[in-house]
């Protein structure tokens, strides 16, 4: 591949023309970082000609780390039985909610393990209460490998267990467990997860109910740069075909305390992925950049490769904290690192309504 | 006035920047495009190639009279905490570095109140002796006028002696902001920024390379930044002493002016201050980006903005951790040689005086 290659690549980006599979891996590979940068950051600029960044005042409540699917990369699940293993009494999630309420908090991410006997009945109970209680938060809640499991142990279909999720107030559904969306990968890093049509299965379907949703992709494990680009190109064929995600949240999986190993991708590879994801999903509005996984500084950075949302304040994150990788930030952190980058700074709902600028 | 596009031509005819040019820069919104200006000014200088170097940092000791506001590393006397090495100490970690495979050992401390001159001949002769491969890059401007005083030498008289126990060449530090008004704020007690020049000049004319630094993201203006960046220029036009400029980024934790943290400043600033850096001063062959103080990302990212050095795997540094710098305690060569390989360059292992040992 030569750099006239690339250059012509580029400038086919420039010009707005969609990108082949075999185009995007040539600049995943053989563009130079700033060359991808600039192109993603006039897509970000043309999606969002007025500046804003936002983020989420949130708490991820991870309501129970007894897991079967024991996924290689993961720091976080423990087995049913194990001392530390844990699920959260109804009070406790409920006291947690109230905190989240109390600070200006309007986004709840329920995310668990895939429990081996929570069936629909607890969820559906839980999530009516939560409605009763707070009905000013928005429930966006379970990824698609947990409402599968539900599915399974409470022997429904998948699209019933949406439809009677939905009606107990789950508002929306976040696309964690995406990982990588090619199963030659989640053989080798989650065997006992979903493949990536069950994950797609309960994205469709929650589209088809009108439910918002968001793509995440983990990468910098066991992949190669082909199934990055497949991964991107399936969720934006996801979204051609009637999808509704809101948003793509690409991050790197970090290594700390996992059965895998190895290292993460560094902040160029991620800043490059970041970049390709904003120039191949311009049929995605939003993009957040992962300061949970790249620290403030990067996160920043990350404004003028793509990004321009930062996702959650995250009152509270159990899962990346497990593998060692825990970085805190508040709102006021969140506000000056916007404005830093000179940018607009503005809180918003998980449907990216904005509540308040700064 | 300034423009993006005077500038860029500028750039492209080499062309020195004003002032002016450098302020303008630190203004604009455009990161990306400021990067890749820096970028092309360092291929055309370097190519793809990316230093680093493998050496030990020894903190001999953190007892300090000087009290700067900025800084969580010293202490006083008799506080809790307070250091002061062993030659025998100081002689482990030389002759550890020498069997790892370094090729220089840098040594910064506080300036103690009551160690003799000697004992400063007596650490570079331990240093010498253990590992006689090893450059000593050792004291800073600040320590070598702190070190005259005590040897009631002239600085050249000082610098011929520290020379003649080993010294090999002098690390960049203490310049913090020359401007006074920021000066008195952040450092008091330490020498002036015109005096600081006065002494890397001493250096530079008795044939010892140095490096220069600068702390930003406290209280300084980019107006400040400009001034330093200038007044540097000036002297490299004067001696052509300094060897790398080395931007470092304000830790905020564990001292007195932490709340004074610029807020504005955070990754994006990082960048461009390096990018900056690299555009203005057209008479510096390298620019570093420090990894303990920027973190391995953006340290990484920087090598796309301009910046031709890593520094080095340092191994126990103690000054940048101690104000709250994440990063870790060392790197290795395979993880220096990753980050430059991942970013698209290629990594060369070089010595203290910018020598190629090895390319990767």
């Amino acid at each position: 591949m030569t750099m006239k290659e690339i250059e012509n690549i580029i400038c086919s980006c420039e010009q707005g023309k969609p990108l082949s599979r075999d185009e995007a891996l040539q600049l995943l590979t053989g563009a130079d970082l700033l060359d991808l940068g600039g192109v993603a950051d006039g897509i970000r600029r043309r999606l969002h000609p007025e500046g804003v960044v936002t983020f989420v005042v949130d708490r991820n409540v991870n309501y129970t780390n007894i897991c079967e699917s024991k996924c290689k990369f993961c720091a976080f699940y423990r087995d049913l039985g194990a001392p530390d293993a844990y699920l959260l009494a109804e009070e406790e999630i409920f006291a947690k909610i109230a905190e989240l309420v109390a600070q200006g908090g309007t986004q709840l991410l329920m995310q668990g393990g895939l429990h081996p006997s929570l069936g629909i009945d607890w969820f559906e109970k839980l999530f009516r209460e939560i409605k009763v209680r707070f009905p000013e938060v928005q429930n966006h809640s379970l990824s698609p490998a947990e409402i599968t499991q539900i599915a399974l142990i409470s022997k429904l279909t998948v699209p019933e267990t949406i439809r009677r999720l939905k009606a107990a107030g789950l508002d929306s559904i976040p696309g964690g467990g995406a990982e990588i969306l090619v199963d030659r990968v989640r053989q080798e890093i989650s065997p006992k997860k979903i493949g990536w049509e069950g994950w797609a299965a309960v994205m469709v379907e929650a589209a088809r109910l009108g439910m918002p949703t968001t793509a995440t992709m983990m990468f910098g494990s066991r992949e190669t740069p082909e199934e990055i680009v497949e991964h991107i190109f399936r969720v934006r064929e996801l979204q051609a075909e009637g999808g509704s995600f809101t948003a793509f949240i690409p991050w790197t999986y970090q290594p700390g305390n996992t059965e895998l190993g190895g290292r993460t991708a560094t902040g160029v590879e991620y800043l490059k992925v970041l970049a390709l994801s904003r120039i191949v999903l311009d049929n995605i509005p939003n993009i957040q950049a992962s300061w949970v996984t790249q620290g403030a500084k990067m996160a920043q950075v990350a404004l003028f490769f793509g990004a321009n949302d930062l996702g959650g304040t995250m009152l509270e994150e159990n899962v990346v904290a497990a593998t060692g990788c825990s970085f805190r930030m508040s709102r006021e952190e969140m506000v000056d690192l916007i404005r830093g980058a000179g940018l607009r700074p503005a809180q918003r709902t998980t449907l990216y309504g904005i509540v308040r600028e700064f | 006035m300034s423009s993006f596009a005077a500038i860029e031509t500028k750039v492209r005819d080499k062309e020195r920047l004003t002032d002016d040019d450098a302020l303008f820069l630190f203004s604009h919104p455009d990161l990306i495009a400021v990067g890749k200006l820096a970028a092309l000014a360092n291929e055309r200088r370097n190519g793809r190639r990316v230093f680093f170097n493998v050496n030990r940092h020894i903190n001999h000791t953190n007892i300090c009279v000087n009290r700067c506001s900025f800084c969580a590393f010293y202490k006083t006397a008799d506080e809790a905490g307070a250091y002061c090495m062993e030659l025998d100490e100081v002689r482990i970690r030389a002759l550890e570095a020498a069997s790892q495979g370094a090729t220089e050992i840098h040594i910064v401390g506080g300036l103690h109140p009551s160690l003799p001159f000697d004992f400063y001949l007596d650490l570079l002769r331990t240093v010498r002796e253990a590992g006689p491969e090893l450059h000593i890059k050792a004291f800073t401007a600040v320590e070598i006028e702190y070190l005259s005083r005590l040897g009631g030498l002239t600085i050249r008289g000082t610098l011929e002696r520290l020379k003649e126990a080993g010294l090999g060449s002098l690390p960049g530090g203490g310049a913090e902001i020359f401007a006074p008004g920021v000066r008195e704020k952040l450092c008091p007690e330490k020498i002036s920024g015109e005096r600081w020049l006065e002494i890397m000049a001493e250096v530079h004319a008795c044939g010892l390379r140095s490096n220069a630094t600068m702390l930003y993201g406290h209280i300084e203006t980019y107006a400040d930044r400009v001034d330093h960046m200038a007044r540097l220029r000036e002297l490299q036009d004067r001696t052509g002493g300094f060897q790398v400029f080395i931007p470092l980024a304000f830790q905020k934790e564990n001292n007195p002016l932490g709340h004074l943290k610029n807020p504005l400043s955070g990754g994006v600033d990082d960048l461009k201050t390096l990018a900056i850096a690299r555009l203005y001063l057209d008479n510096f062959a390298h620019i570093k980006a420090y990894w303990v103080m920027l973190g391995e990302k953006i340290a990484q990212t920087a090598l796309c903005f301009g910046v031709n050095d890593l520094d080095g795997t340092v191994v126990e540094e103690k000054i940048g951790h101690d104000a709250g710098a994440t990063s870790p305690q060392a790197m290795g060569r395979d993880d220096i040689v990753n980050l430059i390989r991942a970013a698209g360059r290629v990594p060369v292992e070089r010595d203290t005086l910018y020598n190629e040992l090895r390319m990767y």
